[in-house]
């Protein structure tokens, strides 16, 4: 690591940084077209979060542990009639609303991690973005809309 | 002819003296990385005093962390240093592994150090593309953030986010997708292709520090306008709590990652940057050969790997046991560390974050006095501080 | 034609010419530039590999709003776009496109070239102190002090090649290089005075024409990491569009001017003297392109001197040179 810190004639640093961006005037820039070209996002990539309404049984443990408390739940309970002539009637939970304020989400997962029943993933979907901050706030149809997008668990390494 | 005297006799008790000039450098101003307020007392362009105002950006990163289980501060911490978001959370999990008694296994451990390095490499690499652009070269910047692209691709293939990784876990790493019984499944092992898009990485990372060293290093401005600037003695460095290249770049041979090592940094071959006259030149050195360092490390690493579980058994509800922790670690920008404080439970009692930025910055006053405006910005940038991590 | 009509004339097409180039040169800034930092640059505008960017620009530009500072002196802070535009302007009249192709050829014309192209250093100096910005005033003291440092390598340079062609005139001095130096098996040969033992003086013109133009390496009065734009801080809308113009013609006009003293001006060896009148603007416009691709290429490869750098290099290197230059000249010109 010896490095020469001598400042004199006849320059060669500079005209070695003129040949270096003269080299990479002809060289293909790697820039994507974005809205002609898309990159393709990881598909572990946390990019929107989408919602099984079928799995959701309101626990409430993804609104309770996320850190910046942006989903919205409310639910009640239902009778469920029983299943066979003589059985038992069922209660069951019954989701009203679910939002999430993606104006609020630092997305960090947590909720994706503590959800007990399978009802939340992750899409590398990102173009969700709005003109209104308050149109941020996807409800249940939208989250719903995203499972579509979510994309089969990449290949392991293997070790 | 009373009122006349010769020249000589005038005694000259005025000197032309012009008034001092406030200059308020910030916080909107485009070498402050952010919102670094600094009060400058000018006369002409030199510095007489400077004073920086900090707290702009204060986000109450301690004070959140009272109310946060330790799994949500997790998320909070990667935030603090945004630009190596990975390695700011290796400290507060070792440190809550610490507490608990809980070791990651192997596998973990090897994923942070490769990790930890790649942000690293990021941090680095942003420094590289910023500093030139104080002094005025333009084109650093756009290659070496190209280059950074692929680094934090890289990281977002394993952790899914690309600067806010959220991937530690106490007990090792993230093991799976989900909770549940169908994303329990779905492993967070380090993707398909991993070790092969890490090596074309690290080619090109190495690369563009070929490609630095053509454009910047050997540029005669560029040495005229760093070399012998902003020279931080060691005992100065070391009274002022430097750490990281700031300090080893003013000769000090000190890196947690020898002295402390929290990751199997033992394992792996890799040299200490040193360099001697701590001018703002020997900082921009260091790091850019810390960057190749780094990459050694990585690639190294990718080799050793064991494999094995990715998480040790941990209770489902955390609770800490009562007591107290200081972890540091060998953040891109030098010491990093938080001290918990554990009254029981699933919050800390308290946690004090040692950030790097805001010790690095303490010198500036000392070291802005009687210096130049064009050399202020030199020198501000050649300590390479990020203000999410002065003011917290 | 009527004298008014002919000067009419004349102003329409210098304005013409000078505005053309100066777009010209601002997308070719932007383009080499991108593509020199691995991006694409303009893209879009236009249609096809953006050429209309600077268009939109500039009418983007012409749409803000013309803000004064409350505390500017605002009659200076108004009037100093067009001491800096004029200036870049003024400069043309004196340049020959071609034997008779030039607005006015003055018998002093390098004096007066000289002489004009410092006056935008006023501009800025003007915009400098009435912005009432701490930034823009140290901005413009800037510009001041580098006007001290390159004026004096500027002139012994072009004083150079005064001496060498016998003349102050730029059209005599363009046909003094077009004539023939010596006879190769009877082919008459000429050369520019770059190549007639003036490269120091060439050298020496272009570093001091890059500080006047306060391009990097010597942008110390803009220094938008430092100064946060200098002079330009508070400027907006379509007096910040005539800063940016003349910023550029100036670059296009300093480029010609040592075209036209070093590489020959509009003659070029092996064309024949009756077409020059035709050929002759496109030849100096060749040159001018090679010139100002050199300081685009300097500008997006090097970092910032300091000012006191600046200062050093004039006062102990470019002066002292600028000296023995006059004196190799003369010893040329006695000699051969």
């Amino acid at each position: 690591m010896a490095y020469d810190k001598s400042i004199r004639p006849p320059f060669a640093g500079l005209w070695k940084g003129m040949w270096a961006t003269l080299k990479a005037l002809f060289r293909r820039p790697p820039t994507v077209f974005y809205p002609e070209e898309k990159e393709i996002p990881v598909p572990r990539a946390r990019g929107v979060i989408s919602l099984d309404t079928e799995a959701c049984t309101v626990c409430m443990l993804c609104a309770r542990e996320c850190p910046d408390w942006c989903i919205y739940i409310e639910g009640h309970k239902e009778e469920v009639p029983p299943s066979k002539p003589g059985g038992r009637p069922r209660t069951r939970a019954k989701l009203d609303r679910f939002d999430i304020d993606f104006a609020l989400c630092m997305y960090c997962g947590i909720c994706v991690e503590v959800c007990p029943f399978d009802a939340l993933f992750w899409s590398p979907e990102y173009e969700y973005s709005e003109y209104s901050i308050a149109d941020l706030l996807h409800p249940v149809e939208r989250l719903t809309e995203w499972l579509d997008t979510v994309p089969e668990p990449p290949a392991l390494e293997s070790s | 002819m009373t009122g006349l005297m010769h020249r000589s006799e005038v005694a000259v008790s005025v000197e032309l003296q012009t008034p001092d000039m406030t200059l308020n450098i910030g916080p909107q101003h485009p070498s402050t990385h952010g919102v670094l307020r600094l009060v400058a007392k000018v006369d002409g362009e030199r510095i007489e005093e400077v004073e920086p105002v900090i707290g702009y950006m204060h986000r109450g990163y301690e004070k959140l962390a009272e109310v946060r289980t330790y799994a949500q501060i997790t998320a909070l911490v990667n935030r603090i240093d945004w630009v190596a978001g990975f390695a700011s959370e290796v400290p507060f999990i070792v440190a809550v592994e610490r507490l608990t008694g809980i070791e990651a296994p192997p596998r973990a451990q090897w994923i942070r150090l490769i990790l930890t390095e790649m942000a690293r490499i990021a941090s680095h690499l942003v420094f590289m593309s910023s500093y030139p652009l104080e002094l005025g070269a333009t084109t650093p910047l756009m290659w070496a953030l190209r280059e950074r692209e692929r680094v934090l691709d890289l990281i977002e293939s394993v952790t899914g986010g690309r600067f806010h990784p959220n991937f530690n876990r106490v007990g090792g790493v993230k093991p799976a997708a989900g909770g549940g019984s169908k994303t329990k499944k779905i492993s967070m092992d380090l993707p398909a292709g991993f070790f092969a898009q890490t090596k074309t990485a690290m080619e090109k990372v190495l690369h563009v520090c070929d490609e630095l060293d053509e454009l910047v290093t050997g540029n005669e401005f560029i040495k005229a306008r760093t070399v012998g600037i902003g020279v931080i003695p060691p005992d100065k460095a070391i009274e002022y709590g430097l750490s990281g290249p700031n300090l080893r770049a003013s000769g000090v041979d000190f890196d947690l990652r020898k002295v402390e090592p929290i990751l199997p940094y033992d394992e792996v071959d890799f040299d200490v940057v040193v360099t001697t006259s701590g001018d703002c030149y020997d900082r921009y050195v260091c790091r850019l050969e810390e960057i190749r360092q780094s990459a050694r490390i990585v690639l190294q690493a990718i080799d050793k790997i064991p494999s094995g579980p990715l998480q040790a058994k941990v209770p489902r509800v955390l609770k800490v046991p009562e007591g107290q922790v200081y972890v540091r670690h060998e953040n891109p920008k030098g010491e990093f560390g938080y001290y918990i404080v554990s009254e029981g439970g699933r919050m800390p009692y308290r946690l004090k974050i040692r950030s790097t930025s805001f010790s690095n910055l303490s010198i500036l006053p000392w070291l802005l006095e009687g210096q130049l405006v064009p050399d202020l910005v030199a020198i501000m940038g050649s300590l390479d501080f990020v203000l999410g991590d002065v003011d917290r | 034609m009527s004298f008014w009509a002919t000067l009419g004339l004349q102003v329409v097409a210098v304005l013409a010419v000078m505005l053309g180039l100066a777009l010209v040169t601002i997308y070719a800034e932007l383009k080499i530039s991108a593509h020199m930092q691995s991006r694409i640059g303009p893209y879009y505008a236009g249609g096809r590999w953006g050429w209309a960017q600077p268009l939109a620009d500039g009418l983007k530009f012409l749409q803000k709003e013309d803000l004064v500072p409350r505390l500017a002196d605002s009659t200076v802070y108004r009037l100093a776009p067009y001491v800096v535009i004029v200036a870049a302007l003024a400069v043309w009249v004196v340049i020959p496109f071609g034997p008779s192709l030039v607005v006015r050829d003055l018998d002093l014309g390098a004096f007066y070239v000289l002489a004009v192209s410092s006056l935008s250093t006023l501009g800025v100096l003007m915009a400098g102190w009435a912005s009432a910005n701490k930034y823009s005033l140290i901005g413009g003291l800037r510009a001041a002090a580098q006007l001290i440092a390159y004026e004096l390598p500027l002139l012994l340079a072009v004083l150079a090649v005064v001496v060498q062609a016998g003349t102050m005139s730029l059209s005599e001095i363009v046909a003094v290089q077009a004539e023939p130096w010596f006879v190769v098996a009877g082919v008459p040969i000429s050369a520019p005075f770059i190549v007639k033992g003036q490269i120091i003086g060439f050298t020496i013109f272009m570093i001091a024409a890059i500080a006047e133009l306060s391009r990097i390496p010597f942008d110390m009065p803009i220094a938008e990491s430092e100064l946060t734009m200098g002079y330009l801080t508070e400027y907006s809308g379509i007096r910040f569009t005539m800063f940016f113009l003349g910023e550029y013609a100036s670059m296009v006009a300093m480029s010609a001017i040592a075209a036209t003293l070093y590489l020959g001006g509009y003659a070029l060896p092996g064309v024949p003297a009756a077409t020059l009148n035709v050929v002759g603007p496109f030849v100096l416009l060749g040159k001018v392109a090679l010139l100002v691709f050199l300081m685009i290429w300097f500008r997006w490869t090097w970092p910032r001197l300091r000012e006191d750098q600046l200062q050093a290099m004039a006062w102990r290197w470019l002066i002292p040179l600028g000296l023995l230059n006059i004196v190799l000249a003369g010893i040329f010109k006695v000699v051969l």
